[in-house]
């Protein structure tokens, strides 16, 4: 007599419980539906926010939000500070960036070195330090005073030593089999550059840049040991003026925040686009 | 095309190449270089194509002397076409594009002149359905085609094919082989590397064979092929013809 296969209608309600929560290996190709993508990052909110209630809990401290409200205008030009800080850093260090990679392939071994060291020293010391160094030697040993300046330039000297590598791994992932083709065609050096080598490496290097500009505005931060007004400097004159911590520290975050999380999704669509079959 | 080689020589790092080859062939259509694999094929045609340069020797196409020299060259590449085993075409590029990037950047034709050069050429070969492709949609053999119109539609004094199909199934050979035939017929010069004994016999009106960097025998397919006068090319051909 052959057993009847039946399932109980517990088995069946602790399934599609079960589905909600947790795929198997075997379903890891499958897409979740929606739903269940929404109730899960619901999910990992509240378990965070019961983290952060149990410790706020415990901690003995005076919320003091209408003091440090009052400077709000003061935190907005700060956060707009370090937006113009962020963007012009980030077109300076590309174009050094570029330059760097392209000195690192030159047939100039003298070129070749300086960019190495440039590179090596430039990524192997704390930018605080670095920072420090701009602004109280060489731009007082050249008498400028500018602080804007100073911190801008800084920071794209830095980032561009980061961003030259990057440029480099994209420029030599372009196979030799593709530079002896547009040799065979007798396009230039300049030529190889422009119509071969950088299309197919901008594929490469965009989305690690991305990542790299995340950092850039993040670390903008920095220049506040040099008095530059811009959005972590602000929180920290109002923290002292309000005696606060926590009020300042946490629009800090959220600032930084708003502006990083949507270069991160930005870089995430990127290598989605770019990914090319060769 | 008349073709002199004269005692040339090409070493990477401690291998010896291209050992002091030397080589007159007064008027010649094709030349098919053959023999064993390291035997020094692919590098003699790319030292003709002006790709690498050589220890020693000298190269003469048509009493005009190939001077080894970058830009001199790089004016020598833009006269001979080039086509490569592994396609190389431009993979962010579409076929048609692949077509007008020399023709524009190079031979500085305008934009609408590069266009008809490019479709004439397309259209001739079978080829306008794909143009508009790019090279990672495309099947092996279409992929080639297309190499060897973007090497024939610079008008080129030459045509140089290193093991164009090696790379492909046995039916993409056959398209790609029929349409060098047909090149042949138009009556172009060029030079070709291949393990296609039959197709070589075929085309070519000169075989040379290579060995160890040497030119072993060289003559028509009639005389090379079928009646070898040299152990190495006896051997090299029975090896071959027993599959």
């Amino acid at each position: 007599m052959a057993k009847v296969e039946t399932t109980s209608s517990a088995v069946r309600v602790w399934r599609s419980f079960r589905r909600c929560f947790w795929q198997s290996p075997e379903e890891r190709l499958l897409r979740p539906a929606w739903w269940v993508v929404a109730i899960n990052w619901v999910l990992a909110f509240f378990l965070l926010s019961l983290v952060a209630w149990y410790a706020f809990a415990n901690l003995r401290y005076n919320w003091n939000w209408d003091a440090v409200s009052e400077y709000a205008g003061f935190f907005w030009r700060g956060w707009f500070t370090t937006i113009q800080v962020s963007a012009l850093a980030l077109v300076l260090s590309t174009v050094i960036g570029v330059i760097a990679a392209l000195a690192r392939r030159s047939g100039f071994f003298v070129l070749r070195a300086l960019s190495r060291i440039y590179v090596e020293t430039l990524r192997g010391t704390p930018l605080l330090v670095q920072i420090s160094f701009a602004f109280y030697v060489i731009a007082s040993a050249i008498r400028l005073e500018n602080r804007f300046v100073v911190g801008v330039g800084t920071l794209a000297i830095c980032y561009g030593a980061y961003i030259g590598e990057i440029v480099r791994g994209g420029i030599e992932s372009i196979g030799a089999s593709q530079l002896d083709s547009a040799r065979a065609i007798g396009l230039s050096r300049t030529q190889t550059y422009r119509y071969v080598i950088f299309p197919q490496a901008i594929r490469v290097i965009l989305p690690g840049l991305a990542g790299m500009f995340a950092n850039l505005i993040k670390d903008s931060s920095l220049l506040s040991v040099i008095s530059i007004g811009e959005f972590t400097w602000s929180a920290q004159q109002v923290g002292g003026l309000t005696y606060s911590l926590f009020e300042t520290y946490i629009p800090l975050a959220v600032g930084y925040l708003v502006l990083t999380v949507p270069i991160t999704l930005w870089t995430q669509w990127l290598e989605r686009r770019t990914k090319f079959e060769t | 095309m008349k073709l002199e080689i004269r005692n040339l020589s090409k070493s990477f790092g401690l291998q010896l190449v291209l050992n002091e080859i030397s080589l007159l062939l007064e008027k010649v259509r094709t030349l098919a270089l053959i023999g064993p694999s390291g035997g020094g094929k692919s590098t003699l045609l790319r030292v003709i194509a002006g790709l690498e340069r050589p220890d020693q020797g000298e190269v003469w196409l048509n009493d005009n002397e190939v001077v080894f020299e970058e830009r001199l060259l790089r004016e020598h590449r833009r006269t001979v076409g080039t086509v490569f085993q592994s396609f190389n075409l431009f993979p962010h590029l579409t076929a048609f594009a692949n077509v007008t990037l020399p023709l524009e950047k190079v031979h500085q034709y305008t934009p609408q002149k590069a266009r008809e050069s490019a479709t004439e050429i397309l259209e001739r070969f079978q080829l306008m359905e794909h143009a508009h492709k790019q090279p990672a949609q495309l099947s092996g053999g279409q992929r080639q085609r297309i190499a060897i119109a973007r090497a024939v539609a610079i008008r080129p004094k030459l045509l140089l094919f290193d093991e164009p199909t090696s790379a492909l199934d046995p039916e993409m050979t056959g398209e790609v082989l029929d349409l060098i035939e047909e090149l042949r017929q138009e009556g172009r010069d060029f030079v070709l590397v291949t393990h296609q004994m039959g197709f070589a016999h075929r085309v070519a009106d000169q075989i040379a064979i290579l060995s160890q960097g040497r030119i072993v025998e060289c003559g028509p397919p009639s005389q090379v092929l079928d009646q070898p006068k040299e152990e190495v090319t006896r051997q090299f051909l029975s090896r071959i013809l027993k599959y």
